[in-house]
């Protein structure tokens, strides 16, 4: 039985192995200027836990194999160099690795929190209610109108509750069910949610930010490739969940202009 | 140490009606097989729920026969409805991490062996101890109420993040009274869970025996007794958390919801509360709660591989210690939750440092127990063999924690399957495992009789093979960016990942099937099982040195026992034996580590 036991470990190890290996289910495609950085770390902690995993798991089947089958007679033995020999290796080569990794992460992640947005990013306003996202572009005055909580009103598509007949800011202002960028260009992504919490997610992008009730959140980054790309919830936000999606279109520049000058006109 | 001669009256006083014997019982012991007969209610409840789970992810539009006699709405039919897939979901989790993950390491097998093994007659608080179980007991009916009640139970996962679950029915199914029930359930654990903590702490350090010193504890009672320092505080957290939630429910307080906020067109009239407090007051909980599942199965672990391995573990000393750290680390790595819940981006990096390093004494941990190995004469059975699947399992479900640990990956795998797979690896399968292992190995005490090797091992291998299969795949769902607690898979760049979906639900199926094995098993075993000897593993805690198995009322039939050695004295050059009784009066040449 212990022998079966320790072969069923080697085997279940390897076959765990094979698919990130040969990337048989592989990461989406990285589309941003700031994925390349989290791509790496996450390739070099999968690398680092890869060959611990594989190594342990074998050490594991192997002693299970080797002194389930002792002698008559044969005594008990130490490992060389006992505890310490342990607590040393933990604080050496895992204490290293660790640092090593959480140092390195925070570069990935100062990428993306780290610094500022440029001046000139383009600003888009995204908010989240059960179970929709919308956008709303500040126009050709560069400047959001006020959100009137008590005006939202989905009946008359009303979705962010602007008041463009007073606030002069907002007249300009364009709601969007679908949000498109100018690729390699910047956005600065402004988040408020409406009512429960929710969650920014696309993959491709390498983005994931919550919104959360209360707060205005925002982030910042750079498309790379032209497509169309699915934003999805991943904060558990009701029934509505898991078809909670809205989609990015990442334009050239000018079909950009193009597109954001159509829903001008359908306001 | 505690007082002879105050417990010498005892004895005296056993109970002689079925009620106050088998119901309402103060005796430890009782109150242990009533923990782990909830904890095994809950277990089978909480599978068949994971069943329903996957085969709807697996087969979404299917007809599951009977379904829609359990619930008419919820699953018109047959099929469940977005909404009731989310009811068994935060159902299932519910009662896993609470019910079963909390009770069965802790307080079942807690109450039941930890008086014995420091040598004591019982707890210092037998009412209060005989209230925790009453009172976890109705935790978890009130929770399991909810099914039966108004829209049904809360849709909110295991986390009930506000304001979801703070503003009331107009957020959605299950939030109105759905929520109260939860929350009240989780109220009442917390009670529970609170006074079997102090139970612990003080039986560890005030009812010792004779010469029982504290390094002469073994693991499980250093384990339980760290757990319950844990639980003292990460549950004196969450419970008034859920006070304050059911406030913001019924009473119209804000402390977790924030102005401005518009359901269905309507300004609802909260203001002034912090969506990101609940988080907060809940992982402060939530990360201990994670150790406090796990830590008593280390306990478990250790004390039978070195009954198992022949051989003492490399260090008593620093397996404790590093199970200290571990404690100690488990409220300062929380945030790591919250990586993108909008706290400061520095405090994440703050919060990512300690998780880090917590793996240091986790790596002490596998390697101490994996080194133990080396030079061992391994005794294989079913309990050894869950031991040793346990540490396989916490390797797999551990190393995915570097992943999670950094905020840097945590943006493209927050939220996704890696996480499902990462804690259900390390906290449910090895939890599940130490609790296989426990049963296995103290089954003949408890009972008298022994439980069947040949259905355990099967067991054993069958689950062993399954977890892997069901939770494996769950890594590269994840990495592929597959969301978890989803209903069904909509979204365009996911459907290449249905058929993984499928096969981890044919393979969780046939590892659910496998319980099936230990439930017979158990049943069998504790009416026609061969009846057990005194010391069939030939262990050295006083657990099996009382005069009957099960133990007499008083655990040792009126004596106390004298400790004169480490708990683990195993192949001592030089004993007459190879294994060494901490009763016995042996002397030996080998110096007690501890």
């Amino acid at each position: 039985m212990a022998k079966f036991f320790a072969v069923i470990i080697v085997v279940i190890t390897i076959a765990s192995a094979i698919p990130i290996v040969m990337h048989t289910w592989p990461t989406p495609q990285d589309i941003s200027t700031h994925g390349a950085a989290i791509d790496d770390q996450t390739n070099e902690t999968m690398l680092e836990a890869g060959i611990s995993f594989v190594i342990s798991q074998i050490i594991l089947a192997f002693f299970i194999w080797r002194f389930s089958s002792w002698r008559q007679g044969e005594k008990t033995k130490t490992f060389p160099g006992g505890a310490k020999a342990m607590v040393w290796a933990a604080f050496l080569l895992v204490g290293t690795e660790v640092l090593a990794l959480g140092i390195f992460g925070v570069k990935a992640w100062a990428n993306v929190y780290f610094t500022p947005p440029a001046a000139d990013a383009v600003q888009v306003q995204a908010q989240a209610g059960q179970f929709a996202f919308y956008f709303r572009y500040p126009g050709p005055d560069g400047k959001f109108g006020p959100i009137h909580p008590e005006m939202i009103n989905e009946a008359n598509a009303n979705f962010f509750g602007i008041d463009q007949t007073n606030d002069a800011d907002s007249k300009d202002d364009v709601v969007t069910a679908e949000m498109a960028i100018p690729v390699n260009k910047e956005v600065h992504l402004l988040m408020h949610s409406k009512d429960v919490g929710h969650s920014f997610f696309v993959p491709e992008l390498r983005v994931q930010q919550d919104f959360v009730p209360g707060l205005d959140l925002s982030l910042h980054f750079t498309a790379t490739k032209i497509g169309r790309y699915e934003i999805v919830c991943t904060q558990l936000c009701g029934l509505g969940h898991y078809n909670m999606k809205a989609y990015l279109s990442v334009l050239s520049q000018s079909d950009y202009d193009d597109w954001i000058k159509k829903q001008a006109a359908l306001q | 140490m505690h007082d002879v001669a105050g417990h010498a009256a005892h004895a005296a006083h056993e109970p002689t009606s079925f009620i106050a014997k088998h119901v309402f019982s103060l005796d430890h012991k009782v109150i242990g097989k009533q923990y782990y007969g909830m904890a095994l209610i809950a277990a089978y409840v909480g599978m068949f729920l994971s069943w329903l789970m996957r085969i709807h992810l697996g087969w979404t539009n299917a007809a599951i026969p009977g379904l829609e006699t359990l619930s008419k709405t919820g699953a018109p039919g047959g099929v469940m409805t977005p909404e009731y897939y989310l009811q068994i979901m935060t159902m299932h989790a519910t009662i896993m991490v609470f019910f079963v993950l909390t009770t069965a390491p802790f307080a079942a097998f807690g109450n039941y062996f930890l008086p014995i093994q420091v040598g004591a007659e019982d707890m210092p608080f037998p009412h209060f101890n005989m209230m925790s179980f009453w009172v976890t007991f109705a935790g978890f009916l009130v929770l399991m109420s909810s099914f039966f009640v108004g829209d049904g139970p809360t849709l909110g996962g295991w986390t009930q993040y506000a304001p979801l679950s703070a503003v009331g029915a107009v957020a959605g199914p299950g939030q109105g009274t759905g929520v109260v029930l939860w929350a009240t359930a989780i109220g009442l654990f917390c009670i529970g869970q609170l006074l079997g903590s102090l139970n612990f702490i003080t039986t560890t350090l005030d009812m010792r025996t004779k010469g029982m010193s504290m390094w002469r504890l073994p693991y499980t009672v250093w384990a339980w007794f760290i757990t319950s320092i844990m639980g003292l505080t990460a549950f004196a957290v969450l419970m008034p958390a859920c006070i304050l939630l059911v406030l913001d429910h019924l009473a119209g307080t804000s402390f977790f919801v924030p102005s401005n906020l518009v359901f269905n067109g309507q300004l609802q009239p909260h203001s002034g509360g912090s969506t990101l407090l609940w988080q907060h007051l809940f992982w402060f909980f939530g990360h201990p709660e994670v150790y406090i599942a796990i830590v008593p199965g280390m306990g478990i672990v250790s004390h039978i591989l070195t009954t198992s391995m022949r051989k003492p573990l490399l260090s008593h000393r620093v397996m404790v210690y590093s199970l200290g750290a571990l404690a100690v680390l488990s409220y300062m790595v929380y945030g790591h939750h919250m990586f993108v819940s909008g706290m400061n981006p520095v405090s994440s990096v703050v919060f990512s440092f300690p998780t880090l390093v917590i793996t240091i004494p986790s790596t002490i941990i596998v390697l101490i127990l994996l080194g133990s190995l080396y030079g061992a004469k391994l005794r294989i059975n079913s309990a050894s063999l869950f031991a040793l699947g346990f540490i396989s399992m916490f390797i797999t479900g551990g190393i995915s924690g570097f992943f999670l640990a950094q905020p840097s990956i945590d943006i493209m795998l927050h939220a996704t399957y890696f996480v499902v797979g990462h804690f259900h690896l390390v906290m449910g399968v090895a939890a599940m495992f130490g609790i296989f292992a426990g049963t296995y190995f103290w089954f003949p005490k408890m009972y008298g009789r022994m439980m069947n090797e040949t259905l355990g091992k099967a067991h054993f291998i069958l689950s062993f093979i399954g977890a892997y299969c069901i939770f494996m795949p769950f890594h590269y769902l994840g990495l592929a960016g597959n969301v978890r607690r989803y209903q069904a898979f909509t979204d365009d760049y996911l459907q290449p990942l249905i058929p993984l979906h499928r096969f981890i639900t044919v393979a969780a199926i046939l590892t659910g099937l496998a319980q099936l094995i230990f439930l017979y098993n158990l049943i069998y075993s504790r009416f026609w099982g061969k009846p057990a000897p005194a010391n069939p593993w030939e262990a050295t805690t006083l657990e099996w040195s009382t005069p009957s198995s099960p133990p007499p009322f008083n655990n040792f039939g009126g004596t106390f026992p004298e400790v004169h050695h480490d708990p683990h004295q195993y192949s001592v050059e030089g004993a007459s034996a190879d294994y060494i009784m901490q009763t016995s009066p042996e002397k030996v040449n080998g110096p007690d580590e501890a």
